[in-house]
């Protein structure tokens, strides 16, 4: 890490912690039902987000999944936007009508949370089109599962991608699971790095919980999409922590698809873990400063549930608004 | 008779028509070691094996290709979409495949399959995951759509899917699986194309299915106070539709109010108002109401969900103002 400068270096801590801290109270808060509807968080795979949206500009685009939190606080979205929009409040990023699995923000250069496993890739595919077209050397990161890979769109869009060479960076998040299936039993290869080989692109196995490794992958895909080089599939391997919905546990009875010791095995591996023990023993960044962006988060993210709180509700009247442009 | 909710009166059908027919298999996402997004498979992949009940990737179009593939093959598939607003993915092999093979072919192909899939709002998951989309296949000839409100139904209609030979969609509603009912014992079947008259009444026809099936029997019970006697049909399938029964409730009512969720323009409460007009204009003594869901994706907030719609409430003011 040395290379990296240090403010950048703080931003990654930052950016993580952000995501962290906002997941755990949406999942306290969703388990309270003070948030209702499906909440999928994505705490322990901070890193891919986090490193993959440090290596974009502010006028790239990114496109999100189901569990999108991450993606979109990676990018610069406001805590109390979101928040607001979890709450269902005409305040929030899409005025109520959206909730965790549609948040957006376009001047941000977000293309939307996706509820539709795998519809991402093909948006992605086509906002990296328009700037090729406006001649503008604007990438496009596309984040989704390893279940989405899955998906014949996946395929038709690495397809497409390749043969149009656009900047696209396909970011695969394989936290080992669709739902309450293991990946491997769905999936043709123990790597999705390797189904890149079938479209002529370069596919890459990342270690999804290194953040500056994230990072550093990211940045050369950038730097190639840019250049005219197309597109590149990341895969970083992560893991999801917490349940695929929160309050899973509460329908899941006797059906338990995985072993406790497993989920603490990848607690160990904590991104969050992992970056606080490099910073500290580079010698260039203080366990103080990393305390002060923990008490800093938390006070945005307190004023952000307050803002959520006290924000009002959507009028009735408003269904119909917004329908057409 | 035994009480038991729409989800167990399911797994009870499955369960049978697995025993039944060795051709019968289960395929889908999570249908085998977690019993299905709903838990309507629960316990057969441990009764059955995974030859049997068919644990799939998420690949929407390819697993109900396979499914027509495995039909003209000569197994009967039994394809759960996890939602149907999933299966929007499968649209293709449903229509373009499923419906037109026996057609397309001149009869010399069929494709015995049944494609369950639960649909419908009320729990504030936003516009892609609470739609109702049963028009989108009762506009395609060629297929079977069958739409159970009742636990005793769900079996019944279930059992005689899987025993006739036509591709079928068979939409259930996510808010209908922890309903009781009670369901006759032993083998039991529903015939596709017979209306039910779940309560009758001479001053208005409501004409519904599936989950707003309960709500037209609340409002005709708060019509009751009122004095306004009002008769409830579930059509149960909407192809076939038994169109009968329903000019028939028309003809002593000369009234009739269309209610459902799926969306209002283009749903099939205006094709059945269509048909009524065709086969009863002359009965009748005002327009026919739909009283249905807004022309609007799905808010997520709860109050612009509640907003969007149908209610028992809407259906007793839609009463009032045709009386
Ligand atoms: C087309 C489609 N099929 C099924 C679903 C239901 N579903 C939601 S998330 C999910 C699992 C997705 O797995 P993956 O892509 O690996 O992402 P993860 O949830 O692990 O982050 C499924 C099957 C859906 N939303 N869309």
């Amino acid at each position: 890490m040395e290379d990296l400068n240090k403010e950048l270096l703080l931003d990654l801590y930052h950016t993580m912690v952000r995501i962290r801290m906002f997941e755990e109270r949406v999942r306290d808060l969703a388990l309270k039902n003070e948030i209702p509807g499906f909440v999928h968080v994505s705490i322990g795979e901070e890193a891919s987000a986090t490193g993959v949206c440090a290596a974009l500009r502010h006028t790239d685009f990114i496109t999100s999944t189901h569990r999108g939190h991450g993606h979109l606080i990676a990018k610069g979205g406001k805590l109390d936007r979101m928040m607001a929009e979890l709450y269902g409040k005409r305040t929030g990023y899409c005025k109520g009508k959206g909730g965790s699995m549609h948040i957006v923000d376009f001047a941000l250069g977000i293309l939307g949370a996706n509820g539709i496993v795998g519809a991402g890739l093909p948006i992605a595919t086509g906002s990296a089109l328009a700037a090729v077209v406006a001649g503008r050397d604007a990438v496009t990161a596309c984040f989704f599962g390893d279940g989405a890979s899955n998906e014949g769109t996946f395929h038709e869009s690495l397809n497409l991608a390749a043969v149009w060479k656009l900047p696209v960076i396909f970011v695969c998040e394989n936290n080992g699971f669709g739902e309450f299936t293991p990946a491997q039993t769905v999936t043709s290869v123990r790597d999705i790095a390797t189904r890149a080989q079938a479209y002529g692109i370069p596919g890459l196995v990342v270690n999804g919980n290194d953040v500056i490794e994230v990072y550093r992958y990211a940045s050369e895909a950038a730097a190639r999409a840019r250049a005219g080089g197309g597109p590149t599939l990341l895969e970083c391997k992560t893991y999801r922590w917490e349940g695929h919905v929160v309050g899973e546990q509460a329908f899941l009875g006797a059906a338990a698809y995985r072993e406790q010791a497993e989920i603490e095995e990848w607690k160990k591996r904590c991104p969050l873990i992992r970056f606080q023990q490099y910073a500290i023993a580079s010698g260039r960044i203080s366990a103080a400063e990393l305390k002060k962006i923990e008490d800093e988060t938390l006070a945005e993210l307190d004023a952000a549930v307050a803002f959520a709180r006290e924000s009002p509700l959507p009028d009735p009247a408003e269904v119909t608004e917004d329908l057409y442009a | 008779m035994a009480e038991i909710t729409y989800r167990e009166a399911l797994n009870q059908a499955l369960r049978e028509e697995l025993d039944h027919d060795e051709r019968v298999f289960i395929m889908g996402e999570e249908v085998g070691y977690f019993g299905g997004a709903f838990k309507v498979t629960d316990g057969l992949l441990a009764t059955f094996g995974e030859k049997r009940v068919r644990d799939t990737p998420i690949s929407e179009l390819t697993i109900v290709g396979a499914g027509v593939g495995a039909a003209m093959g000569g197994l009967k598939p039994i394809v759960e979409l996890m939602t149907i607003n999933f299966g929007l993915l499968a649209f293709d092999q449903i229509v373009n495949s499923a419906a037109k093979i026996h057609y397309m072919f001149g009869g010399n192909a069929k494709v015995p399959m049944v494609i369950r899939a639960p649909q419908g709002a009320g729990h504030q998951l936003g516009a892609q995951h609470s739609q109702s989309l049963e028009a989108y296949f009762l506009h395609c000839p060629g297929l079977r759509v069958v739409i159970p409100a009742t636990p005793a139904d769900a079996k019944g209609l279930l059992k005689s899917c899987v025993r006739q030979d036509d591709p079928v969609m068979f939409l259930e509603h996510e808010s209908l699986y922890g309903v009781k009912g009670e369901v006759p014992d032993g083998e039991h079947f529903v015939p596709l194309g017979q209306a039910n008259v779940m309560r009758e009444g001479k001053d208005v026809t409501l004409i519904s299915y599936s989950k707003c099936v309960y709500d037209a029997i609340a409002a005709a019970e708060a019509l009751e106070n009122e004095g306004i006697d009002a008769e409830v049909i579930d059509l149960r399938t909407l192809n076939p539709l038994d169109i009968g029964t329903v000019v028939e409730s028309v003809k002593k009512t000369a009234r009739a109010i269309m209610v459902y969720e799926g969306w209002r323009t283009g749903g099939a409460g205006a094709e059945i108002a269509a048909q009524i007009y065709e086969a009863a204009f002359d009965h009748l003594d005002a327009p026919v109401e739909r009283v249905a869901t807004l022309d609007t994706p799905m808010p997520y907030n709860a109050r612009l969900e509640r907003a969007a719609l149908p209610s028992a409430a809407q259906i007793v003011q839609a009463a009032e103002r045709l009386m």
